[in-house]
């Protein structure tokens, strides 16, 4: 109960999709001019996120691992098939996305008139392949969890979307700098708001190591400042999957 | 540029400024911002999109007469996706370390939308060498804005380029530390990345204001 807990907070607010790793920035600029919309798109994203990762969490487990063919039989124990992951996880989305597309239209029209339109955009949202990918690194270790990362993912890239699409609504009676009206601002404001969640990396310190987030806003002695350079530089991409497994 | 004419010569040249794709199009934005803390992350993942996007338009072009409409989608996806492995097995074959850098940001290649983009507006509806052009501009162009910003991420950040300490030693305060420089530990958290390609935005269209938006 605690992990699960945990994995959702983090995967909200810690590794947040848009402010920690970027993932769907296309559509989160694309489609934030207007509340509604947002919403719409970001409801479409956590429910698809939510049916695709424990998916592609069962794939990778039973038949791309390093010997995950085993249950065929001892002689396929050899096996090693991660290298067509990125094939089987992209084919699996669009597949997904497209019964999805049908199923809503067929049992729920309302739901599909509210989302439909998005469902297309969202089969190539980096957002839901990088939440299968990051699930595959990260060794998520049952499907319970792998449920909840690809829910607890979404639902921070919906709160992303919502809170930017709320500032650009009031941002249009602002007087911004010309050149940097419309993409300019919202790529300034996006960064702030990303600075904004790195304080909530110290929101989880069961942890025994410092969540390296906070590291730079505090005050340092300067052998301090060397070590964290030399985190920084070896571990950046692959601090999250550690932080994870921790 | 004698080969090309004076039409394809654009093709490649627009997209390094005037037409972007990441500063005006606003295509391929996600992996553009998380690799770009380190120079050679960055040259690294220039140079996979401009192998995926060269190859992969010149691909799509040829078949763009027999891919039936409705299922266009996923046959681009493929094909990306088939590219994608090519480079992340070439990777992890010839630059472990870096490949570990880029992680997932290697798969996420298959949903730039750079590459589908262009699929979509261009390779569908030319023909293959006027795409394989296209490709190469739009990559290159999409090269340009992550070198810039893995350039000053990593010169301001860390002091280094490539990995190399061209500011002096912060340790044994030589070079600019000796009069009081200090590494800027912002430049390397991600939301860093966000107002560096912001500041890039605000600078290019000050220069052309046909760029502005309406508000």
């Amino acid at each position: 109960m605690l992990e699960h807990l945990e994995l959702f907070f983090r995967s909200i607010f810690v590794d947040n999709m848009v402010f920690a790793v970027f993932l769907g920035m296309c559509s989160y600029l694309a489609v934030s001019k207007k509340v509604s919309t947002a919403v719409g798109l970001g409801a479409a994203v956590i429910f698809v996120l939510g049916v695709t990762v424990p998916l592609n969490w069962l794939l990778d487990k039973y038949l791309l691992q390093d010997g995950a063919l085993v249950w065929l039989g001892p002689e396929y124990a050899d096996y090693d098939l991660s290298f067509l992951s990125f094939i089987l996880f992209i084919a699996t989305i669009a597949t997904m996305v497209q019964l999805v597309e049908i199923v809503v239209e067929k049992f729920s029209p309302s739901l599909y008139n509210s989302l439909g339109i998005f469902l297309p955009l969202i089969a190539v949202n980096c957002a839901i392949l990088g939440g299968s990918l990051f699930m595959q690194t990260r060794e998520i270790p049952n499907i319970g969890l792998a449920l909840n990362y690809g829910v607890s993912s979404g639902i921070g890239w919906f709160l992303a979307i919502l809170a930017i699409a709320a500032i650009r609504e009031k941002i249009r009676y602002s007087n911004v700098p010309a050149p940097l009206r419309g993409l300019g601002i919202t790529f300034i404001i996006t960064g702030l708001m990303g600075i904004g969640f790195q304080s909530f990396g110290g929101m989880l310190t069961g942890d025994n190591e410092p969540p390296e987030e906070t590291q730079n806003t505090t005050v340092e002695t300067k052998e301090d400042k060397e070590i964290k350079k030399e985190i920084d530089d070896t571990e950046k991409a692959v601090s999250y999957n550690e932080a994870v497994n921790k | 540029m004698a080969l090309l004419s004076k039409k394809d010569a654009n093709l490649i040249k627009d997209p390094l400024a005037d037409n972007n794709p990441i500063t005006i199009q606003v295509l391929g934005i996600c992996s553009a911002l998380a690799i770009t803390a380190e120079l050679k992350a960055s040259v690294v993942m220039a140079v996979s999109v401009l192998f995926v996007l060269g190859v992969g338009n010149v691909v799509i072009s040829l078949i763009r007469n027999i891919i039936p409409a409705k299922i266009r989608i996923i046959v681009q996806l493929v094909v990306v996706a088939s590219l994608v492995i090519i480079v992340d097995q070439v990777l992890k074959a010839f630059a472990y370390e870096l490949s570990k850098t880029l992680s997932v940001f290697v798969g996420l290649i298959i949903t730039n939308c750079i590459i589908m983009g262009r699929f979509e507006a261009f390779a569908l509806g030319n023909g293959p060498w006027k795409s394989f052009l296209d490709g190469i501009g739009n990559a290159l162009g999409y090269g340009v804005i992550l070198v810039i910003v893995g350039f000053f991420r990593e010169l301001l950040g860390s002091g280094t380029l490539f990995g190399m300490k061209v500011l002096g030693d912060p340790v044994t305060k030589t070079g600019l530390y000796s009069i009081g420089y200090e590494n800027n530990g912002f430049m390397i958290i991600p939301p860093a990345a966000l107002i560096v390609v912001g500041i890039i935005i605000w600078v290019q269209r000050s220069r052309n204001r046909e760029l502005i938006e309406e508000a």
